[in-house]
């Protein structure tokens, strides 16, 4: 079987039922495949997603020809939860040109980690304000490559960033740092959730 | 980290991606499938079929996410669910399509992802 040789891993249990993702943002070389790689069981892969012209049609698209496709690539790894979860990371270019990639990619993520590095704090604004845009929850995870240290209220201060969104720091090259930074995401989410079943709830009681 | 050599899909002319997909360029928004959505093969592959049908079917003996096949067939994922579908429409494979939704909060969800994630 040559496929099983060129397998990336194990593959998943015969009762997995559930794929769940969290894309993992951020500016050119910010940590992100360091961070997928940190927690997944699997080697990451790269992969590639297709923009057409018709695809993108509000998009810049300039010196793109009807023929063109053109393609993007981002990475991912797994993470099996449990014998019917398995959770799938993407790294996605942050910048804005990515947009569309965006789109596709956050539909139906349970949330995303924007990954900040403090020596280039400004390449994170484009990725808020489109998961803002977007209703995705996120955090914020400042990634330590020995720039300038700044303070939790610097650093939310220079993003702007919402005092409800979890800020944390983390080290992408550390497995239990990668995996808090999720914890925290995902308890987040669950925070958000919870608050929005109160909501619809007393509105019912009216 | 994905060097030039590594992207599926660079070396791959129009023509080629024409050829496997018979012609059709876009799985469209339409597509049933998610990037996560979990494919399993109910059949083997038999003699004659496209490569990469059988490709698929043989990777596929265990579920496998849509991304995961794509990275496997060195094709874009835009490609790969066009393959999937032609598979899906005629019962070669199942999908298992993820249920979270963004707009329907599912706390046990979130909890069992919590407890997995702890666990690691
Ligand atoms: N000091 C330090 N270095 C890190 C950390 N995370 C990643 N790096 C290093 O930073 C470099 C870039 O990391 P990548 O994970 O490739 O970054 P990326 O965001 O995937 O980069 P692109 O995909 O090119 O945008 C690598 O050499 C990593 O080893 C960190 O937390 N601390
Ligand atoms: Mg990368």
């Amino acid at each position: 079987m040559d496929s099983a040789t060129s397998r990336a891993s194990a593959p998943l249990g015969a009762s997995a039922s559930n794929g769940l993702k969290i894309v993992v943002v951020g500016g050119f070389g910010v940590g992100k495949t360091t961070l997928v790689r940190s927690v997944s069981e699997i080697r990451p892969l790269a992969t590639e997603e297709t923009m057409t012209q018709a695809g993108a049609a509000v998009d810049d698209l300039t010196g793109v020809t009807t023929k063109t496709a053109t393609t993007v690539a981002f990475d991912f790894g797994r993470i099996t939860l449990d014998a019917r979860n398995v959770l799938y990371l993407f790294g996605a270019p942050g910048q804005e040109r990515f947009w569309f990639l965006w789109d596709r990619l956050f539909s139906g993520t349970l949330g995303a980690v924007v990954l900040v590095d403090t020596r280039r704090i400004d390449d994170s604004w484009y990725a808020i304000d489109r998961l803002e845009k977007h209703g995705t929850p996120f955090v914020v995870a400042v990634n330590d490559f020995g720039g300038p240290s700044f303070t939790p209220e610097q650093v939310r201060e220079a993003l702007d960033l919402d005092p409800h969104v979890p800020l944390v720091s983390c080290d992408a090259r550390s497995r239990e740092s990668s995996k808090l930074v999720l914890i925290t995401l995902v308890e987040h989410v669950h925070t958000l959730h919870a608050a929005d079943r109160v909501r619809p709830s007393r509105q019912e009681l009216v | 980290m994905s060097g030039p050599g590594s992207r599926p899909g660079r070396d791959d002319s129009p023509d080629r991606l024409y050829t496997l997909t018979g012609g059709r360029s876009r799985a469209g928004t339409d597509s049933p499938f998610d990037l996560v959505t979990l494919v399993v093969a109910e059949s083997a592959p038999v003699p004659g079929m496209q490569s990469e049908h059988a490709a698929i079917l043989r990777m596929t003996e265990r579920p496998t996410a849509v991304v995961e096949i794509a990275a496997e067939l060195r094709l874009p994922v835009g490609i790969t669910k066009i393959l999937l579908a032609d598979l899906l429409a005629t019962g070669r494979v199942s999908a298992r399509h993820p249920r979270h939704q963004a707009a329907v909060p599912d706390l046990e969800l979130l909890e069992q992802v919590l407890v997995g994630l702890r666990n690691l």
